[in-house]
């Protein structure tokens, strides 16, 4: 379900949840257009909720931190909750060392709990396919 | 641990027409494009490996150099970063050095406070850089460039 | 002498093993080995054209030789005495194959000098090193008393705890922000628990540092408590002007993991919850 996209980073819809990740390579022209990109999909999708998985970043320095920020106020703007998945330790740790808080972003600790935390459950049995809806 | 060196410009000059890769073990990138944010960083990153860091450190120092070559890149201008990897008391470290062009910064302290921006940051840049390193110096004229050196020792 | 290696090496062995009767350590087939290297390197190192007193220091090879000597006894457990010693001895060693080859008595002192030199050089190189070798084990013993000292223990499910006891410093509450956060990972933990009951005092540093563990586990997208703040540590982070109200602390370790089962067992909060199920 993911759209063309033009920075190259995949966004899946599954119902009213974005799905997206952000990648160790992304510079900062492509950060700023995938931050366009995605608002706009929020927008036009009408989703409440957007799951952001950092676990391939390897560093977080302030830019990309503004980035995260900057998404999760423009998609409460628009209706949405960011949750932000996957932090790896020593990303949080030099990230608090630095001295940046992502003030209003929420962060589970992976994609999974961040889906959880948007309120989707995991089915008893594993899941087949890409199911809209999968309530105990 | 920031020193300000606001008299001296002789030392600067010579050091950019210093010859890339001079010495052994140094690594010398120019940034002049966005890209080269993510050649500053890949080169940070294989420097700490081979100087021996683990995780955290590693991620300590290439953030911090991507802080600083930023800083470089949208303030200065562009510039170039040295890495070298300075010994003391048998103990490794890392050195980066990110000499700019641009027109310096008018007030040192008040760049390394938190919060203090002209550009496109947080503002967390110089002051966030200093608290990953262990060793941190700022050089800058008014109108003759900035050099941030920046040392982080391997923990023995 | 190039000529008389394996003599210099087996006589050197022998009165090491002489001295080894008084002080008991390493056996004759390493003794044999080491004397082997270090002699071929001394031989190369003579013919290089590094002044002589520098030749233990400068001579990459010898350097290494007389470097694994002294570390492999420091390693050991050997005394810094029978280290200096067994230098001393291939001194002794080198004079006497010197007084064999050669009558002439000029040329005599002038080998003796020589052999004099390089050897103090070598002397000196090797107590640097057994010193070194010694601050190394000591270090790494320190490191491990720390991972000793900070263990992440699991209390519940997806629930950590860190009984932290005695005095915390920089380094150990280093040590403790990274392993609580690789367990949390690791663990796919929701709540960890650091609990300070024993911890008597904190400094401002310490403080600080455990507030960045607060702020770094809930990146993370876990939440942390802090159970069993005693009252000085109280007000050291009072002044430290730290607002106490975005972290979740609790009197006791006991309140703590309570509390820390009803945040996992129920369903995630989620005010603005779906309204699609």
């Amino acid at each position: 379900m993911s759209g063309p996209a033009s920075t190259g980073v995949p966004i899946l819809r599954l119902g009213d949840v974005l799905i997206t990740g952000l990648l160790n390579e992304l510079d900062d022209k492509a950060a700023l257009a995938f931050t366009h990109e995605l608002t706009e999909r929020i927008s036009a999708d009408r989703v409440r909720g957007v799951l952001i998985d950092i676990s391939r970043l390897e560093i977080i320095d302030s830019f990309v931190a503004r980035t995260l920020m900057e998404l999760a106020m423009m998609a409460r703007l628009l209706g949405a909750r960011v949750i932000v998945a996957g932090m790896r330790p020593p990303v949080a740790i030099t990230l608090v060392e630095l001295g940046i808080e992502l003030v209003g972003v929420e962060t589970a600790l992976n994609a999974e709990q961040g889906m959880a935390a948007l309120g989707w459950r995991q089915s008893p049995q594993p899941p087949e396919g890409a199911h809209r809806d999968s309530t105990r | 641990m920031t020193q300000l060196a606001n008299t001296s410009t002789t030392s600067h000059a010579a050091r950019t027409d210093t010859d890339a890769a001079a010495e052994p073990g140094t690594t010398r990138v120019v940034l002049t494009t966005e890209e080269d944010l993510l050649t500053v960083r890949h080169a940070v990153r294989a420097a700490t490996l081979a100087v021996g860091f683990g995780i955290v450190d590693q991620t300590r120092v290439v953030t911090a150099a991507s802080e600083l070559a930023r800083n470089a890149y949208i303030h200065g201008g562009g510039g170039v970063l040295t890495i070298d990897c300075p010994r003391r008391h048998g103990g490794k470290g890392l050195r980066l050095t990110i000499r700019d062009e641009g027109p310096g910064i008018p007030d040192v302290d008040a760049a390394l406070v938190d919060g203090f921006t002209t550009g496109a940051g947080l503002g967390h840049g110089l002051g966030g850089a200093r608290r990953l390193m262990d060793e941190f110096e700022v050089r800058t004229v008014p109108g003759g460039g900035t050099t941030v050196v920046a040392t982080r020792w391997v923990p023995r | 002498m190039r000529g008389r290696v394996e003599e210099i090496a087996d006589r050197w062995v022998r009165l090491q093993v002489q001295q080894a009767a008084l002080s008991g350590g390493t056996s004759e087939s390493e003794l044999r080995e080491e004397a082997d290297t270090l002699v071929a390197a001394l031989v190369t190192g003579l013919d290089s054209a590094l002044p002589i007193d520098r030749v233990a220091t400068s001579h990459a090879e010898l350097n290494r030789a007389v470097t694994d000597l002294s570390l492999n006894r420091a390693r050991g457990g050997e005394s810094p005495t029978a280290t200096a010693m067994a230098v001393l001895a291939l001194k002794e060693a080198l004079l006497e194959a010197v007084q064999e080859s050669t009558q002439d008595s000029g040329e005599l002192f002038s080998a003796a000098l020589l052999i004099n030199r390089l050897l103090d050089g070598a002397g000196a190189l090797s107590f640097d090193t057994y010193v070194e070798g010694r601050e190394e084990i000591i270090r790494r013993q320190s490191r491990q008393l720390l991972e000793l000292s900070t263990p992440v223990v699991r209390l519940w499910r997806q629930v950590l705890g860190v009984p932290l006891i005695g005095t915390l410093d920089t380094a150990r509450t280093q040590v403790v922000m990274e392993n609580l956060l690789q367990a949390i990972q690791d663990q796919e933990a929701t709540v960890a628990i650091i609990d300070i009951t024993g911890v008597p005092t904190v400094d401002t540093a310490v403080a600080q540092h455990l507030m960045q563990t607060v702020n770094a586990v809930r990146l993370m997208g876990a939440d942390c408590i802090i159970s069993g703040i005693r009252p000085p540590i109280a007000q050291t982070i009072a002044q430290l002007g730290i607002d106490l109200s975005t972290i979740m602390t609790r009197a006791t370790l006991s309140d703590a993991l309570s509390e820390a089962i009803k945040l996992t067992a129920g369903p995630l909060p989620t005010p603005d919850a779906p309204a699609s199920r």
